[in-house]
C-alpha cells in the first residue's frame, strides 16, 4: 500500500483503467447516481451544515439573508454545556434508551421463544404480535393517551374499581410514572422488531445440539440458558446497536405523549423546542451536534465492549 | 416429580401465560380505538367501562364530522387522506425507482467509490432524522420547497432510502452472478440485465421493500409538523390528527375515529402482505 501511495505521490500517471473498469464505473454511476444526489443533499448536507450553523448565532432571520456565511462563535456550546436542563435531558435519554432497549429485546426474545414451537394459529398470533410496530405512531399514542387519562381512562378505571387504587393515577403527568409509562409504551411498540428478528433466528438454529442436550438430561432452563441464548448472542448484540442508535434520538413517541413534560424532555424533544418553541437555530444545532458526539462515544464503547468479549 | 418435568410444566405454563399476555396487550388498544370512534361522547363519560358497546347505541357520526370539509363543520380528514395517500404513493414510486438500480449496481458492479456510496448509506442510519430537521428545514424554506407536498416527498426519499437498498441489496446478493454473466455473453447491457432478469427475480423483495417504504412515508410525523405546520390544507393525516388533538374541543370519540382513519390503510395492506414484509425485513440480518 506504501509504494502505491509514493507512487502517486510523486505525480506519475496511474494505470490507465481497463476496459472493463471504465464501463462498470459508467454504468455503476448512471445506475446509482440519483439516489446517492438526493442522499447527499438531503441528508450529508444537512448534517455538515447542522455543524456549521452550530457555531453560528443564527436565528432563522439569518439563514434566510445569510445563508451559512453568519459570525462564528463558540457561545451556542458554552450555553448548551452549562444549561441544566441539557444535562437533565441528557440523563433522562440515557434512562429512556436502556429501558426501552432491554425492554423490547427481552420481551421480543420471550416472545419468539413462545412461539417457537408450533400450534394452531400460531401464524396468526405472529401477525397480531407486530400490529404495535406496524401501526402509525401518532395513532397509537393517542389511544394510549385516551386509555391512559385520569378522568374518563379505561385504565384508571380498572384500577380504582378492581385493583383498590385510592385514586387515579396520572400517568403522563406526573414525575416517576410519566418516564415509566413512556417507556412501556416504547417496548410495546418496539417489542415486535426484536421479536421478528429472534424469530428468524431462532428457525435457523440447528435443533441437533438442543436434542444432544436434552439426551445429556439438561434441564429447560438450560436448554434456554446454556444452547439457546448463547447462539442468539450474535442477533442480542445486533438489535442493541440498532435499538440504541434508533432510541437515543426518538422524537415523535414522547412528543406525542407527554410533550416532553413531567421529566420526559429527552434529547431529541429538547432540540426541537430550541428550534421551534425559541426559534434558536444555532443553539439547537450545538445541541444536535453534541448528541450525535454522545452517541458516537457510545456507540464505540459498545463495539470495543462486545469485541473484546469475542476474543 | 423430578426438577425437569417441573420446569418443563412451568415452561409450559409460562409460554401460553405470555402469548395469552402478549395478545391481550397488542389487541386491546386498537379494539379501544375501535369501539370509541363508535360510541357517542356521553356514552364514554358515564362509563368509561363499557367495553361490550351496546350495538344500538353505536353511532357513524365521528366519522362523518371527521370525513367532512372544515366547510361543512367537519375536521377536513377526507383532504388528509389524500394528502397522505399523494405523498406516501409517491414516495415509495421515486423510492423504487430510485433505489433498484443502485441496489443492483452496488451489489453487482464493481464502480470506483462504491465503497464509499454504501458507507454513506450505513452512515445515514447513524443520523435519524431530528439532527437532519433542524437544516433541511431551513433549507427547503429558502429554496421554496418548505411548505409544499414536493418538499415532503423529497425528504421522504431520502428517509427510505437507506432501509430500501440494504433490503434491496441483502436479497440481490443471493442471486446467482452467473446468469448475469451469460446474459452479458449474449451481448446485454447491465440495464437490460436488471430490468429483465434482477428485477423480475427480486419481484417478492421489491414489494415488501416497496410497502415497507410505503408504510414509512404515512406514519411520518415530525417533517410533516415542521414542513407544514402553517398550510392546513397540505395536512398529512399524522399532522392532522395532532392538531385535532390540540383543539380543546374536539371530543376524544372523534380522535379516535381519526386515529382509525389513520391505521386503517396500513393495517389493511399490512394484511395482504405479512409474510413479505417481516421476511424482507430480517433478510441479511443474520450477516450483519
Amino acid at each position: 500500500m506504501s509504494l502505491k501511495a509514493a507512487y502517486r505521490g510523486v505525480g506519475a500517471k496511474r494505470p490507465r483503467p481497463t476496459v472493463a473498469q471504465r464501463r462498470a464505473n459508467r454504468d455503476g454511476w448512471s445506475m446509482a447516481l440519483p439516489i446517492t444526489l438526493i442522499v447527499l443533499a438531503v441528508i450529508i448536507v444537512p448534517i455538515i451544515w447542522t455543524f456549521i450553523l452550530s457555531f453560528q448565532e443564527a436565528r432563522y432571520s439569518d439563514v434566510a439573508r445569510n445563508g451559512m456565511f453568519n459570525p462564528l462563535t463558540l457561545s451556542n456550546y458554552t450555553d448548551v454545556l452549562t444549561s441544566a436542563g441539557f444535562w437533565e435531558s441528557l440523563w433522562v435519554t440515557v434512562l429512556y434508551t436502556a429501558g426501552t432497549t432491554i425492554g423490547s429485546i427481552v420481551v421480543g426474545f420471550a416472545a419468539a421463544l413462545a412461539l417457537r414451537g408450533a400450534f394452531r394459529g400460531r401464524g396468526a398470533v405472529r401477525a397480531i404480535l407486530l400490529l404495535p410496530y406496524v401501526a402509525p405512531v401518532v395513532a397509537a399514542a393517542y389511544v394510549w393517551k385516551v386509555m391512559l387519562n385520569p378522568q374518563y381512562g379505561v385504565i384508571n378505571e380498572l384500577g380504582t374499581t378492581y385493583l383498590g387504587w385510592e385514586q387515579s393515577i396520572d400517568f403522563l403527568g406526573r414525575p416517576p410514572f410519566a418516564l415509566l409509562t413512556v417507556i412501556v409504551f416504547e417496548i410495546w411498540r418496539y417489542f415486535p422488531f426484536a421479536f421478528i428478528f429472534f424469530a428468524a433466528a431462532l428457525t435457523g438454529l440447528s435443533r441437533d445440539i438442543e436434542e444432544a442436550a436434552l439426551i445429556d438430561g439438561a434441564t429447560p432452563w438450560q436448554k434456554f440458558w446454556h444452547v439457546i441464548t448463547p447462539q442468539a448472542m450474535p442477533v442480542i448484540a445486533l438489535l442493541t446497536l440498532l435499538r440504541l442508535v434508533m432510541t437515543f434520538n426518538k422524537f415523535d413517541d414522547i412528543f406525542l405523549l407527554t410533550g416532553g413534560a413531567a421529566g420526559t424532555q429527552v434529547a431529541a424533544v429538547r432540540v426541537y423546542d430550541q428550534l421551534v418553541g425559541s426559534s434558536d437555530i444555532g443553539g439547537a444545532s450545538a445541541n444536535a451536534v453534541l448528541l450525535a458526539l454522545v452517541l458516537g462515544a457510545g456507540l464505540t464503547l459498545y463495539l470495543r465492549l462486545t469485541r473484546q468479549k469475542e476474543s | 416429580m423430578n426438577s425437569f418435568r417441573i420446569q418443563t410444566e412451568v415452561f409450559r405454563f409460562l409460554k401460553w401465560a405470555l402469548i395469552v399476555f402478549l395478545l391481550i396487550v397488542t389487541i386491546f388498544p386498537f379494539y379501544y380505538m375501535i369501539v370509541m370512534s363508535f360510541v357517542p361522547i356521553q356514552d364514554l363519560l358515564r362509563n368509561p367501562l363499557a367495553l361490550v358497546p351496546d350495538i344500538g347505541q353505536l353511532t357513524l357520526d365521528t366519522y362523518v364530522r371527521v370525513i367532512a370539509p372544515e366547510g361543512d363543520g367537519g375536521f377536513g380528514f377526507g383532504r388528509f387522506m389524500l394528502n397522505s395517500a399523494i405523498v406516501a404513493t409517491a414516495a415509495t414510486l421515486l423510492t423504487m425507482l430510485l433505489s433498484v438500480p443502485a441496489s443492483y449496481a452496488m451489489t453487482r458492479l464493481k464502480f470506483a467509490g462504491r465503497k464509499q456510496v454504501s458507507a454513506m448509506f450505513l452512515a445515514v442510519y447513524m443520523f435519524p432524522a431530528i439532527i437532519i430537521a433542524v437544516p433541511v428545514f431551513v433549507g427547503f424554506q429558502v429554496i421554496g420547497l418548505g411548505t409544499t407536498l414536493v418538499g415532503l416527498t423529497i425528504a421522504y426519499i431520502a428517509l427510505t432510502v437507506p432501509v430500501s437498498v440494504h433490503m434491496l441489496r441483502s436479497y440481490m446478493l443471493g442471486l446467482p452472478e452467473s446468469i448475469d454473466e451469460a446474459a452479458m455473453i449474449d451481448g446485454a447491457t447491465r440495464w437490460q440485465i436488471m430490468r429483465k432478469i434482477t428485477v423480475p427475480l427480486s419481484l417478492p423483495t421489491i414489494m415488501s421493500t416497496a410497502l415497507y417504504s410505503f408504510m414509512i412515508a404515512w406514519n411520518e410525523f415530525l417533517f410533516a409538523l415542521l414542513f407544514l405546520s402553517a398550510k392546513p390544507d397540505l395536512w398529512t393525516v399524522s399532522l392532522g390528527l395532532t392538531r385535532l388533538a390540540d383543539g380543546q374541543e374536539v371530543s376524544r370519540t372523534i380522535l379516535m375515529a381519526g386515529s382509525v382513519l389513520l391505521t386503517l390503510p396500513i393495517v389493511i395492506m399490512y394484511g395482504f402482505a405479512e409474510r413479505w414484509l417481516t421476511e424482507g425485513l430480517t433478510v441479511g440480518a443474520d450477516k450483519g
